[in-house]
């Protein structure tokens, strides 16, 4: 037998790792299953439906409507020279496509121990499969915010995207991976311990509230500053309102906000990338 | 010129017993700590070793230590072992599914496995839906599915049904088709654990017939884990046998069958000294009885068709009476006689035979198909009358038949409690 030498061999399996071991050629390579995962995600939610593919009208429009009514009408929130239900529709979309990041992500370990534990792909296929199928649903939610801020349009009120617009691809990367970094946290940290699946779904509609989703940021910097922080340390609420500000030129922006969101979701994702990273390998001992 | 296409080198892992509970936490601390202070896992130097019925005194067992082994390129290896010798656990790191706790696999050519069919089948979409993405999950692309689908549909036997969700198939089309699409992986090294047994009889000969293109014809590296000694021996070129998460033997299939069967083997004699359940005069007395192989050494099992001796001994406690009859009969669990011996048809001295001591039985083809049997003992003077008898125990032993291929045609004989008749189908 001849002697053979390490470069020889294919891949090694072992229980030595490194901290990012992200092996692009191997995703490559299970692409096909990436599109079909995505595929499934998006046509088997509404099958069986009557109204199908219009469920995704419905969630954001329906949810615009009770905020315009409790936020603007009741609690009367002032949201400038913008139609309420425009500015709610525009957060919601937003906020709505980081959250399904998060929580389809948060669940990928558990909620697919029973594939994970006979077959092997590279697990990060599965969290990037619900942030690429989401991707899709955002931009079926986007037309309907293109259909209303043309009917505003029509009706006269001034609003009127600005030149921050050419930032909008970065904004999507930025919620998804946002999303994706703190789901894989979580997921990677829910394997051993449960406790933080209990947090999770009311932490997440908790930090709407501090994400200034139902609310422009400026609103609370006027009525509690002394509490404007929670917003402004917030990443997510930095997004949602820059988010809303290229898009109707109305909100607060500065670009320490920005920069700071744009640093934590890159820590965010490395670090959720690393964690990830460690579980994958022998999460399905203890999960 | 031969090729290692896997090297397994030191392979351990360790798995921890019990809950997860708080203990978990202050170890996951402990072993944290260490790591921070650059020092190695202290929980890796405790561990029982994998024994299931011992009693547990350790938090930590090795479900495999230190298995070194390599197979070369087109060999098909045989992994045997009992229930929890670690054979599942050894896949499952093989297939990536699970990381090693320590050593490392090295290997030239991509790994597939079959370890569960039907994985990740989503209800909603369709038969031709599920193929592509039961074919990707398994990692074939959708070019290669494509150029296959034709050919999958049709030896699922589904096709009526293939534009239908999977949720309204029968359990049976589900297995199927799912196994249509495992069966057409085409991995450099396919790693089966035991899968055959699924749907009817019709598909099942598809599928092992499948099995054998596969690890016969098509040249493949195969790693094959079964219980079915038979199946083993057929297909397998090369054995490895675990045991309490070792590995205890590897070489050559039949000795490494040998040896699985020898290693099952129950240490002391099969002891019926202290039967109460016996009637006869008790003149002489079944001892204790021994299932030897062909190299009399003492097995637990025998595979269908195979050699296998029986060594009854005797104690004499009084002069016995001459033409003595000795008996077996062979039954089922039901307590239906399914064959017997009796000396007497045979023209043997039984006599000069139990004043030796022991009475031996040889088959040289145990004609009995697979499943577990037990026999009657009988020892009785001139004729079988109850008022004769000498000493007789009802079930004294189980004789354990493995399944084989008494007609040489790769497919194993059914299990049922019944002798095999030679017979040639002209």
């Amino acid at each position: 037998m001849k002697a053979s030498k390490d470069s020889e061999w294919l891949y090694t399996i072992s229980s030595k790792r490194k901290l990012i071991d992200f092996n692009f050629k191997e995703i490559w390579r299970y692409r096909d299953l990436l599109v079909l995962f995505v595929k499934r995600d998006i046509t088997t939610v509404y099958k069986q439906t009557v109204l199908g593919p219009l469920w995704f009208f419905i969630q954001p429009l329906f949810t615009s409507v009770i905020f315009t009514l409790v936020f603007n009408n009741i609690a009367s929130i002032s949201t400038g020279e913008i139609p309420p239900f425009l500015f709610n529709l525009t957060g919601i979309t937003a906020w709505n496509y980081f959250k399904v990041c998060l929580t389809g992500t948060s669940n990928t370990f558990r909620g697919n121990a029973g594939v994970f534990g006979k077959v092997y792909f590279p697990r990060v296929i599965m969290p990037l499969s619900v942030v690429i199928s989401n991707l899709v649903k955002f931009g079926i939610q986007l037309l309907i915010l293109l259909v209303f801020y043309v009917y505003y349009l029509s009706q006269g009120f001034s609003i009127s995207p600005n030149s921050h617009i050419l930032m909008f691809p970065v904004y999507i990367l930025m919620m998804a991976f946002l999303g994706l970094g703190i789901g894989m946290i979580i997921s990677a940290l829910t394997t051993k311990y449960r406790d933080l699946t209990m947090l999770v779904s009311f932490a997440v509609s908790l930090l709407m509230y501090v994400s200034a989703v139902p609310f422009p940021m400026s609103e609370i910097q006027e009525k509690q500053p002394q509490y404007a922080w929670l917003l402004e340390y917030n990443p997510v609420a930095q997004i949602i309102e820059g988010f809303r500000f290229m898009i109707l030129d109305a909100g607060v922006f500065t670009w320490l906000g920005f920069i700071y969101a744009l640093v934590f979701t890159i820590i965010a994702f490395l670090f959720g990338l690393i964690i990830f990273n460690k579980t994958e390998k022998t999460f399905i001992d203890t999960v | 010129m031969k090729e290692t296409i896997l090297k397994i080198e030191n392979i351990s892992k360790q798995y921890r017993l019990g809950l997860v509970g708080t203990g978990t936490l202050s170890h996951d601390l402990n072993r944290f700590w260490h790591r921070v202070r650059g020092k190695e896992d202290p929980y890796l130097k405790v561990g029982a070793v994998n024994k299931r019925s011992a009693k547990a005194k350790e938090d930590y067992v090795w479900a495999l230590q230190d298995i070194n082994f390599e197979v070369q390129k087109g060999e098909v290896l045989g992994i045997i072992g009992k229930n929890g010798a670690g054979k599942s656990t050894l896949l499952k790191i093989l297939s990536r599914v699970t990381s090693p706790t320590t050593g490392s696999i090295k290997t030239k050519g991509r790994i597939a496995s079959l370890l569960e069919v039907g994985t990740g089948f989503h209800p909603e979409l369709t038969g031709k839906e599920n193929i592509y993405l039961n074919g990707a999950i398994l990692g074939m692309t959708k070019a290669e599915i494509s150029a296959k689908i034709d050919e999958i549909i049709e030896f699922s036997g589904c096709e009526m049904y293939i534009d239908t969700p999977v949720k309204r198939y029968s359990s049976g089309m589900r297995v199927r088709l799912a196994f249509a699409v495992a069966a057409h992986l085409e991995p450099d090294i396919l790693v089966v654990d035991e899968v055959l047994a699924v749907g009817d009889a019709e598909f099942q000969k598809k599928a092992i017939g499948k099995m054998q293109d596969i690890s016969r014809g098509e040249g493949r590296t195969v790693l094959f884990v079964s219980h079915s000694m038979a199946a083993v021996k057929s297909l397998c070129t090369r054995a490895i046998v675990l045991e309490h998460g070792s590995n205890v033997f590897e070489g050559d299939t039949d000795e490494a069958v040998d040896f699985y069967l020898q290693s099952n083997k129950v240490k002391e004699l099969i002891l019926l000294k202290n039967r109460k359940d016996r009637s006869g005069n008790g003149k002489a007395l079944l001892s204790n009885v021994e299932i030897l192989n062909s190299k009399n050494e003492v097995v637990e099992s025998v595979i269908s068709g195979e050699f296998l001796r029986i060594k009854l001994h005797f104690s004499i406690n009084d002069k016995i009476e001459d033409n003595l009859i000795f008996a077996i009969s062979i039954k089922d669990n039901n307590d239906i006689i399914k064959s017997m011996i009796v000396s007497d048809e045979m023209n043997i001295d039984i006599n000069s035979l139990i004043s030796r001591g022991y009475i031996i039985v040889d088959f040289n083809s145990f004609l009995m198909r697979g499943g577990v049997y037990n026999a009657t003992v009988l020892l009785s003077g001139y004729s079988t009358a109850s008022l004769n008898h000498i000493d007789r125990i009802e079930m004294a032993f189980d004789i354990n038949v493995l399944q084989g291929d008494f007609y040489d045609s790769g497919k194993l004989n059914r299990t049922y409690p019944l002798a095999i008749i030679p017979a040639k189908i002209n």
